[in-house]
């Protein structure tokens, strides 16, 4: 793998290990406020500093890892199955099965600005995490269900699949035994790919204010706290660690995500 | 000639098609809010006569659609068939005489809004791409000419972080520098000529990068073209064969993602547009729809914006299937 690539992974891993240990790594209080500690400057105590209500905003950086790998984690798994299963039944069918979902629906899909999407449903719907993931996942399966379509099309026609049809296994068999385990490769490609989407599309709708609600310490929130005059003149720290890691993150998973695809497929390999 | 004909008349079925899902899309999202929409307005204060009033003034005490579920006096749910006289048909009715509702607070025309805030997002949009493609071209001909220097390895990084900060920690540090450190240029707002700058380059910043790695990448496919050997052996000047040769034949792609990304642009205005106070359709749509709950305002939004994002990437691909036959044979 390049170097990138493995790169990316070990921030990958970092993000993940601070996210499932944070409790133990943060060392304040995520919502302790103190109105005689804001503004402070980074130091021994602080390591980041603190913001404009004086909460540290180490730990809060630590557990806004928490909520960006809960999104997305469970964004890219709901939208990968779904995907998968729709883009599969596409795939396998084919004729107006495959007409109505690839021709009209993952057009549709397609074609519409995601995040406006996901913005009018939270907007609708109200704010909050769950809304957040049910937003995040419509607008996230169908990058999935056109990936495994094409797989799909592709390994139906090899004689294995001809000889499971022979031997007289029915729809669902050959699908889920014989297709599915030979074309899910590069959905692990997609995944990684699609977690940097998710976790960019999580800051940006709780920085929108229709993410997580105010104290939870989310990444797009500490930033949109961060961004009044008074906060950005006393206190620039409190915008640039919350969004050094919402750019770190997101670049690991893109750099994880070409990587692999690289390390999958050749050909594919950067001039 | 026939074929040709077909393929266009499939792709504008296909565009009449999409915007009518989003239309329905959007009659249909009110449905989403929790509870009554007229209490998410009006508020706990609003007595039982403002709130039937604000329903029967915007519709919303008429059906939503051709049929329905509603619960009888036992709580069980039937079907009903309503006909034409719902919200649905409502809609699509004031779409095509140019009327879109009017607003849940102001009482505006939702239209009036919409048009007076237009505008303000072309502008930023257009200009945010004037100055992605003055960042990219000039970077990536550098990057794609010193291949695999160090030169160019320090522009693809920035290129890569360019595109991997998200325009909500851009802006914000932007405003941080040139307007609290250094004050050059105003934190918000739309009065002077040069109020665009720090929007127009956060909403620009990730394009740039990505025009950067494709000019790049265009003038290494193109370097090694017979016609570059050509130019040189004339005696051309390295300048004149990379600006004038070269880059005429390494900009057709970038054309076609500039325009796709005019889409892109416009969606990603909403973010922009908040951070600077730019008052475009992203700032009506979250501050004064989203933020009041004026929920008209929100679905007018929606609509406007959507609908320009189809269009643009509809005819940004049928340009393009025009200009390079090569695209309609495979």
């Amino acid at each position: 793998m390049s170097r990138l690539a493995i790169i990316g992974l070990a921030i990958v891993a970092i993000f993940i290990v601070v996210a499932i240990f944070a409790p133990w790594i943060a060392t304040q209080d995520v919502g302790a406020t103190d109105l005689a500690m804001r503004y402070m400057p980074p130091s021994a105590a602080h390591w980041f500093g603190t913001d404009s209500t004086g909460r540290d905003i180490f730990s809060r950086v630590v557990f806004g890892a928490r909520i960006s790998l809960e999104v997305g984690i469970v964004v890219v798994t709901v939208s990968a199955v779904v995907g998968t299963t729709i883009g599969a039944i596409a795939g396998y069918y084919s004729g107006w099965v495959d007409r109505i979902l690839s021709g009209y629906l993952f057009n549709v899909f397609l074609a519409f600005p995601g995040l406006l999407l996901a913005i009018a449903l939270v907007a609708f719907l109200g704010a909050g995490l769950n809304k957040l993931i049910f937003a995040l996942c419509i607008i996230g399966w169908v990058g999935y269900a056109r990936l495994i379509r094409a797989q799909v099309l592709k390994v139906r026609e090899y004689d294995f699949v001809q000889a499971a049809r022979a031997l007289g296994a029915g729809d669902f068999r050959i699908l889920f035994t014989h297709i599915l385990p030979n074309a899910i490769q590069p959905l692990i490609v997609q995944a990684s790919l699609g977690m940097a989407g998710a976790v960019l599309s999580e800051a940006s709708l709780s920085f929108l204010g229709l993410g997580v609600p105010p104290p939870a310490p989310s990444w797009g929130v500490m930033i949109e706290e961060a961004r009044d005059l008074s906060t950005l003149q006393a206190a620039p720290h409190a915008l640039i660690f919350p969004g050094l890691a919402i750019a770190l993150t997101v670049l690991a998973f893109n750099f994880l995500g070409d990587g692999l695809r690289e390390y999958l497929d050749p050909r594919q390999r950067r001039r | 000639m026939k074929r040709k004909l077909f393929g266009f008349l499939r792709r504008v079925g296909f565009l009449i098609l999409v915007v009518w899902t989003v239309v329905s899309l959007v009659t249909i999202l009110i449905e989403l809010v929790p509870g009554d929409p007229a209490a998410a307005v009006l508020g706990d204060q609003a007595t039982a006569e403002q709130l039937a009033q604000f329903r029967a003034r915007h519709g919303l005490d008429r059906p939503p659609f051709f049929f329905g579920f509603p619960r009888d006096d036992g709580g069980r749910r039937h079907f009903r068939w309503y006909g034409y006289d719902n919200r649905y048909t409502d809609y699509w009715v004031g779409i095509l005489h140019g009327d879109l509702g009017s607003s849940f607070r102001t009482d505006r025309p939702v239209i009036d809004l919409i048009i007076e805030r237009y505008p303000a997002t072309i502008e930023l949009a257009v200009a945010a791409m004037l100055i992605a493609v003055a960042i990219a071209i000039p970077l990536g001909v550098i990057a794609g000419k010193n291949r695999g220097t160090w030169i160019d390895n320090f522009l693809s990084v920035i290129a890569l972080v360019g595109i991997s900060l998200p325009s909500f920690v851009i802006g914000p540090m932007l405003v941080y520098l040139f307007a609290v450190k250094l004050g050059w240029l105003s934190p918000s707002g739309r009065f002077d000529w040069n109020d665009i700058i720090l929007p127009a380059f956060t909403l620009g910043a990730a394009l740039s990068a990505i025009l950067t790695r494709m000019v790049r990448s265009s003038v290494i496919e193109e370097l090694n073209e017979g016609y570059v050997r050509t130019a040189r052996a004339k005696g051309l000047s390295e300048r004149t064969v990379v600006y004038k040769h070269v880059l005429k034949n390494g900009l057709i792609p970038v054309v076609t993602v500039l325009g796709l990304q005019l889409g892109v642009l416009l969606a990603g205005a909403i973010i922009t547009e908040k951070i600077f106070g730019w008052p475009g359709l992203g700032l009506l749509l979250v501050e004064d729809g989203i933020g009041k709950r004026d929920y008209s305002v929100v679905q007018g939004c929606v609509l406007a914006i959507s609908t320009t994002y189809i269009i643009a990437n509809t005819l940004t691909d049928m340009i393009y299937r025009w200009l390079d036959p090569r695209i309609r044979v495979s």
